[in-house]
């Protein structure tokens, strides 16, 4: 259990002094390797995370988009390397995690409403505090189902909205989804892709989303990481940057067409090499 | 077509009057194959008294006849040795659970003893304890609290691993995390371990009775009436046995329905 979180001071490769990102980089990676089973996964892989954007991660199968940012989160070790965010380490730092999975992410034996309120207390702020922040996030996100069922008692699409607003609850500074569609349906991921564009806007929050499905990557992307196929590198970091808030329309604009299709090249010499 | 579709489609059907008695179907022929074979003389009446003997015994007996006195001595008994066996199983069985290197170190005596009939353990629990109401409790106890153990402990070291990352994620310390997540997820186990347990206590408490000196007791009035081939007082002891254990289930069933009502959604 205490092997996962990532060192404090994690070794860097000896002769390769730290060279910060460009100026507004917010997570910085530097020489990060990772095997598994003997094989390299990553291998002194370097990376900058802008700040106040939307990364979408995407790539190969097993290429390691999850592992990715699970590192990044301190959920999985790195053999060796540096994360830094805003210089800070990862226990200085407030984030907030989606997983794909969001029944066995949320906490059965509590209400809903306690589930969101659960890192908000683990903060220790009072009960006013907590009470406020959540009439806050109701607010924001609309709710039309009742928080005081238990997790198990709504539908997938509404999980994954309380998994969400758990994870924006403290106000993180980045915010980590690992394929947080992809276990709804048409409907609902529509839905929380437009409450997650909503959010971002208004916040700003730095966010990471690793995503199998190439459309949503680029609609909701500022930049779309394509990873090569291990041991994995950045084969290409596409910039996205219509307007928003992007709408179905989005999907059928010039700009958003080349870059998907751009991405598609990439990702497919990628998978052919 | 039109004909068939007449049933309202907005109420789930519900089971007819006559699918909910399927349940004594099962009974009702034993006790008409039982009464049979009494009628018939298959078996000597000596061995075999008619089921409505039995019923009426067991019903009379435990009507404040002294069966019930004897129930009541096992019953409680048996839930000495189960509080006991839980007091110590539950809480040590999660904290094992949650440090993983102690339990792997005390795996393989919880193994070989939880596979080791605990009857065969009477004759050494008759040295410690001598022949006393105590002996019988702290052997069936020894056998619940294993059970208890084993399910808790790997309740703890089963939590679903997600959940433990997702609060870990959100800044949680280990102490909460065992706090907020592992005891809670290691509920349900632990009922099947407090389920398996009372059972186990019952079986463990009905032989010692039999086989240590005893005084009250359902295996001592099981093993006194069949030594004097009071044949209807012995099987109306064996029901009650029965009815106990099948209520004590029961019990547990609706209990852990109740506190894990997460359980299977």
């Amino acid at each position: 259990m205490n092997t996962v979180v990532n060192p404090l001071l994690a070794p860097s490769p000896v002769g390769a002094p730290f060279k910060p990102g460009p100026a507004g980089t917010h997570i910085t990676i530097r020489g990060l390797t990772k095997y598994f089973a003997g094989w390299p996964l990553y291998e002194n892989f370097d990376l900058d995370i802008p700040k106040g954007k939307i990364v979408s991660v995407f790539g190969p199968n097993g290429c390691g988009k999850s592992t990715l940012i699970n590192m990044i989160a301190g959920l999985i070790p790195v053999d060796q390397g540096e994360i830094l965010f805003d210089g800070k380490s990862l226990a200085q730092t407030k984030i907030g995690y989606v997983f794909q999975n969001y029944r066995e992410a949320l906490f059965p034996w509590l209400r809903t409403i306690d589930n969101i309120a659960y890192p908000l207390k683990l903060e220790g702020r009072s009960k006013a505090d907590v009470n406020r922040r959540l009439e806050e996030l109701v607010a924001s996100f609309d709710v039309k189902f009742d928080l005081n069922r238990y997790p198990y008692e709504l539908s997938g699409g509404q999980q994954q909205t309380a998994s969400i607003m758990r994870a924006l609850a403290p106000g993180p500074e980045v915010l980590f989804l690992d394929e947080p569609f992809s276990a709804l349906d048409f409907e609902m991921t529509l839905f929380i892709r437009e409450k997650l564009q909503e959010v971002f806007m208004t916040t700003g929050t730095t966010m990471m989303l690793v995503s199998h499905d190439l459309e949503e990557a680029v609609y909701l992307a500022d930049e779309i990481l394509l990873l090569t196929k291990r041991p994995t590198q950045i084969a290409r970091i596409l910039k996205y940057d219509d307007a928003r808030p992007r709408t179905v329309d989005t999907l059928s604009e010039p700009s958003f067409i080349s870059a998907k299709k751009l991405s598609l090249e990439i990702f497919q010499q990628e998978v052919r090499k | 077509m039109t004909a068939v579709t007449n049933t309202p489609t907005t109420r789930a059907p519900r089971p007819s009057y006559a699918s909910r008695l399927l349940p004594l179907i099962g009974p009702i022929v034993l006790f008409l194959v039982w009464d049979i074979v009494v009628r018939l003389k298959l078996v000597s009446p000596v061995l075999l008294p008619t089921p409505w003997a039995t019923l009426v015994a067991l019903f009379n007996g435990l009507m404040g006849g002294p069966l019930l006195t004897d129930f009541l001595a096992s019953l409680s008994r048996i839930m000495q040795a189960f509080v006991l066996a839980a007091v110590v199983g539950v809480p040590l069985g999660v904290l094992l659970g949650s440090n993983e290197r102690a339990y792997r170190s005390v795996e393989f005596l919880i193994d070989f003893f939880r596979s080791t009939p605990s009857s065969a353990l009477i004759p050494l629990f008759l040295m410690i304890f001598g022949v006393s109401d105590l002996n019988k409790v702290a052997i069936a106890a020894f056998a619940a609290v294993l059970v208890i153990l084993f399910n808790s402990a790997y309740g703890v070291i089963n939590a679903r691993k997600q959940r433990v990352m997702a609060a870990r994620v959100m800044g949680a310390t280990r102490w909460q995390i065992f706090k907020d997540v592992l005891i809670w997820e290691s509920l349900q186990p632990t009922f099947v371990g407090l389920r398996s347990g009372v059972s186990m206590a019952l079986v463990i408490v009905i032989v010692a009775e039999m086989f240590i000196g005893s005084e009250t007791g359902l295996g001592n009035r099981i093993i006194n009436a069949q030594q004097v081939l009071n044949v209807r007082d012995m099987y109306a002891a064996i029901l009650a046995a029965g009815a106990l254990g099948y209520i004590l289930n029961i019990v547990f069933l609706v209990l852990e329905k109740r506190v894990v009502h997460w359980s299977g959604r």
